[in-house]
């Protein structure tokens, strides 16, 4: 097996808010290798991109704070480091991306200034030779006519097109990491198409670790090698992609594949999962998501089931995924 | 519900705002002043005594030493409050229906109405406003009601501006759109659903625009164009004060301060209200 | 089957203008001469991506945006002729719900206020009882129950306001009822509970849908028929499954392949198209999908297609079909 890039144990970020405490990630652990997309599912409020900033350590705070747990990346804690190293770290080591590529640029300057900045902003390399880097990112990305298109601004590409130069942006440094917060949920099916393979390329050419956010069950049976599902701050369920689709294990994510309408086969009626996410201040008690749960039963109000490996490379969060089906 | 706890929010945040609660309090005060002002003077402020003619401050019991005809300046500045605040109320509610009708129909309808009623509020902002007031004074002549009538016509373009904002962004919104689906017609959605959504700015802005409107009353009663005498407005005791301005200092001091203390207070409010009811108008 | 409505040659031009004197400098079509026809108890659905006039058509159907030429008839009667007063009778018939829960409802009213509002435009109840009966009479007939009526907008998840807006919309018990990317805003898990909503209420009430919408899954999922649309022109429609198994413009065919589907067992070969979508400002000439399809020819640029009937039920626009 490769070795894990990075390796986050039992994170907890909680946000202090006026009504009380939001466990927006609640002890969450899982590792990426070299190379390899982890993605992460979930519906709004699951702790999903909180997770993300997290591990940036861009949580806002107040009212946001990251109370434990550790991130370990390239085998050092990011949680023990200061300030100063973080940002050396920032857009370098560990990049992100973002769902809403237009906000995430700055209108005023051109994209092949902005690349160029943050080549400059960690590589010792002169404004020419970060602008000549920036031409072949925008190469790599598939942008046509890049030594022209390096000196537009943003409001002259399209959609596709700032998403490609984000990508391009993120990925100039070489990370060793890239953290996607629901890439191409702001593009169209045929640019979606586009983007999901340039990452797939990409992952493949420069052996990134990729964690991918999105509550997309397609993007993830599409790209990646392995996924946590989500609910409520806590992973429910964490193995790689066949199994997740073919054998999942917690009746969340059941309900999930059973919820979406399929392209493919016999028209059925959709099976939703019943009722609402939880408000985040007033989770149930035992398994978070008993009051949602066809086959709760009394335990599951009584005590919270842990994450327990149900066989090698499954773990599930459920005290019953051995009768569910 | 929601309406009770968002003003608890807004209440909440208005008080942490010191200045803001500085402003309130002395709105408040000048309010109870002006209704409760003939329980609260020593003096009646219009009886002339002429024995009793240019006391300092202190002297025989007037707190605030007497005018040329021997009137209590304590009781006029009280009786004065009631000026102010008349003509910033009433000022501020006729530029508040001419505004809001303009700025609606302006936002609401766009084109050819949205040009002419644009059009008209540049004209007014061309101008100092002021000169304008006086313009309009010296048709209809001096006194209270028109003071009303010419500071009314010329404040409300800056309130129909902000309004016409607040409505064309409010109108592309799906509940707007939703009721015109329905069938709803212009006049209910624009009263029921704009409007109300609108009314932030709209407070904010009559607030200050109160303290503007009780300036332009002194500034037009100093010119003689206001209030009439014997009237105890403070612009006009400015005005009468000015004569004796390095002998009587009081006479001008005391009539002064009033406005200052006023415009002060409801400006602090003013602001206040804007950063309690939109915090985001703040950058 | 009966038409319910029919659409011909339906056009929006949006002006732009500039220059110095605000004069018309171009146009956005956005919707570029589509018709169709929806038939009494159906539901059709409308895909293609962003931009692509999906929205306006279902604007300009209501005359919430007025069209800059077509007609639009609804049981037979035009209702581009009809007055303004007339329209809004009209309007009891037709209805939109919208896709954002957050944006659609007055955030200062309550839940039973805004159903009963819907109630009282059209006159429709005269008693206060009467009116609050049928309102709880409507929570409970989405999936809520009577008491949300004292509520406020805000105090409900995205779902829940989703199904208060089509409370709204069931009030005035219409008889077609344009559902505008109703779900894409919604969690998954959630989508479905509104989607079995809309099915059994187009069931119980005889309901006719023209479903818009960008995710080709849900439109199968709920359509009879389906239209495929691009850059303001109708480009394919057929019966769902003729449609989906037998694409016939390049355009439909690269929309489906780049789906993503939630089986990683199934592989696909997949057609990424090249470029974006061009602008409805200055839309390609000929076949406006030209420039990013694979198969096109000196033709596609000169002229336009003409829409071909190629089996029962099924047109397309495509030269080479």
């Amino acid at each position: 097996m490769k070795r894990p890039v990075i390796e986050i144990k039992d994170l907890k970020t909680y946000f202090f808010v006026e009504e009380g405490v939001v466990k927006a990630v609640d002890g969450v652990s899982f590792e990426i290798a070299e190379g390899e997309t982890l993605g992460i599912v979930g519906e709004s409020g699951c702790g999903k991109s909180v997770t993300s900033i997290s591990i940036m350590r861009l949580v806002p705070n107040p009212p946001g704070k990251i109370v434990g747990g550790q991130i370990l990346f390239k085998g050092e804690d990011l949680l023990m480091k200061s300030e100063a190293d973080m940002r050396k770290i920032r857009g370098n080591e560990i990049s992100m991306i973002f769902q809403e590529p237009m906000t995430s640029l700055n209108p005023v300057y051109t994209i092949g200034d902005q690349i160029a900045e943050s080549v400059m902003l960690h590589q010792n390399l002169t404004k020419r030779e970060a602008f000549s880097r920036a031409v072949e990112m925008l190469d790599k990305v598939g942008i046509p006519a890049s030594e022209k298109r390096v000196h537009e601004y943003p409001h002259q590409l399209s959609g596709g097109m700032r998403q490609r130069v984000m990508i391009a942006m993120a990925l100039s440094c070489n990370p060793k990491m890239l953290v996607a917060d629901e890439p191409t949920t702001a593009l169209d099916v045929t640019i979606q198409a586009q983007i999901l393979e340039l990452m797939k390329q990409l992952r493949d050419e420069f052996n990134t670790a990729i964690m991918l956010i999105t509550h997309d069950l397609g993007v993830i049976a599409e790209v990646a090698d392995r996924v946590a599902v989500m609910y409520a701050g806590k992973i429910v369920e964490y193995t790689d992609v066949m199994t997740l689709f073919q054998k999942p294990g917690h009746p969340y994510t059941i309900g999930l594949l059973k919820s979406i309408p399929k392209l493919t086969g016999n028209h059925k009626r959709l099976e939703p999962i019943q009722g609402v996410v939880p408000s985040p201040l007033n989770l149930p008690q035992g398994c978070k998501f008993n009051n949602r749960c066809p086959y709760a039963r009394e335990k599951c109000f009584e005590k919270e089931p842990e994450l327990v490996e149900v066989e090698k490379g499954h773990s599930v969060r459920c005290w019953f995924h051995d009768q569910l089906q | 519900m929601v309406q009770k706890s968002k003003s608890n929010v807004i209440w909440k945040r208005l008080k942490k705002n010191k200045m803001a609660m500085v402003g309130l309090t002395i709105t408040i005060g000048l309010l109870l002043i002006a209704i409760f002002a003939p329980a609260i003077v020593p003096y009646d402020p219009y009886t002339v005594d002429l024995s009793q003619s240019m006391r300092a401050p202190g002297q025989e019991g007037h707190l605030l030493g007497t005018d040329q005809l021997g009137r209590d300046q304590f009781s006029r500045l009280l009786y004065g409050a009631r000026i102010s605040l008349q003509v910033g109320i009433i000022t501020q509610s006729i530029s508040m229906v001419i505004g809001i009708f303009m700025g609606a129909l302006a936002g609401y309808y766009g084109g050819k109405v949205d040009e002419f009623i644009s059009y008209l509020i540049n004209v007014f902002f061309a101008f100092p406003s002021l000169l304008f007031a006086i313009a309009i004074m010296a048709t209809l002549g001096p006194g209270l009601n028109n003071i009303f009538i010419a500071l009314g016509a010329v404040s409300w373009p800056g309130l129909a501006r902000i309004v016409r904002g607040q409505v064309l962004q409010l109108k592309e919104q799906e509940y707007i759109e939703a009721i015109r689906a329905l069938g709803g017609n212009d006049f209910k959605i624009i009263v029921k659903h704009i409007l109300p959504n609108c009314m932030a700015p709209i407070i904010v802005t009559a607030t200050l625009g109160v303290a503007g409107a009780i300036l332009s009353e002194a500034g037009l009663s100093f010119l003689g164009l206001g209030a009439q005498p014997p009237m105890p407005s403070w612009g006009l005791m400015l005005s009468m004060g000015r004569t004796y301005v390095t002998t009587k200092t009081w006479l001008t001091i005391y009539p002064g301060l009033a406005i200052m203390i006023t415009i002060l207070g409801l400006n602090l409010l003013g602001d206040g209200l804007r950063d309690a009811l939109d915090p985001r108008m703040k950058q | 089957m009966k038409k319910l409505l029919e659409v011909k040659d339906l056009k929006k031009y949006f002006p732009i203008k500039g220059g110095l004197f605000g004069r018309q400098i171009g146009a956005v079509k956005a919707v570029d001469g589509i018709s169709f026809d929806v038939r009494e108890g159906e539901t059709l659905g409308l895909v293609g991506e962003s931009g692509c006039g999906k929205s306006t058509t279902g604007r300009l159907i209501l005359r919430l945006i007025d069209p800059t030429s077509g007609s639009v008839k609804f049981g037979g009667k035009d209702i581009l002729a009809l007055d303004k007063n007339q329209m809004r009778k009209m309007r009891k018939d037709m209805q939109i719900i919208f896709q954002d829960p957050y944006a659609s409802l007055n955030p200062r009213m309550t839940v039973g206020s805004i159903i009963t509002e819907a109630l009282e435009i059209h006159n429709l109840l005269k008693n206060k009882n009467d009116k609050e009966t049928r309102v709880h009479q409507l929570l409970e007939q989405v999936g809520l129950t009577g008491a949300h009526a004292r509520r406020y907008p805000h105090e409900f998840s995205g779902g829940q306001r989703q199904r208060i807006g089509i409370a709204r919309v069931l009030a005035v018990d219409p008889k077609i009822i344009i559902a505008d990317e109703p779900v894409s805003a919604l969690d998954v898990s959630i989508q479905a509970q509104v989607i079995n909503l809309l099915q059994d209420l187009q069931q119980d009430l005889g309901l006719t849908f023209l479903f818009i919408a960008h995710d080709l899954s849900v439109v199968k999922h709920i359509s009879n028929r389906v239209a495929v649309m691009y850059l303001g022109n109708i480009v394919e429609m057929a019966e769902k499954n003729e449609l989906y198994n037998n694409p016939r413009h390049p355009y439909t065919q690269a929309l489906l392949s780049a789906i993503p589907i939630a089986d990683p067992t199934v592989k696909r070969e997949r057609i990424i198209l090249q470029g974006d979508v061009p602008s409805p400002i200055n839309p390609p000439s000929g076949c406006r999908f030209h420039t990013r399809c694979p198969y096109a020819r000196d033709i596609c640029k000169k002229e336009e297609p003409v829409v071909k009937t190629i089996g029962e039920d099924h047109i397309v626009a495509c030269h080479l079909v």
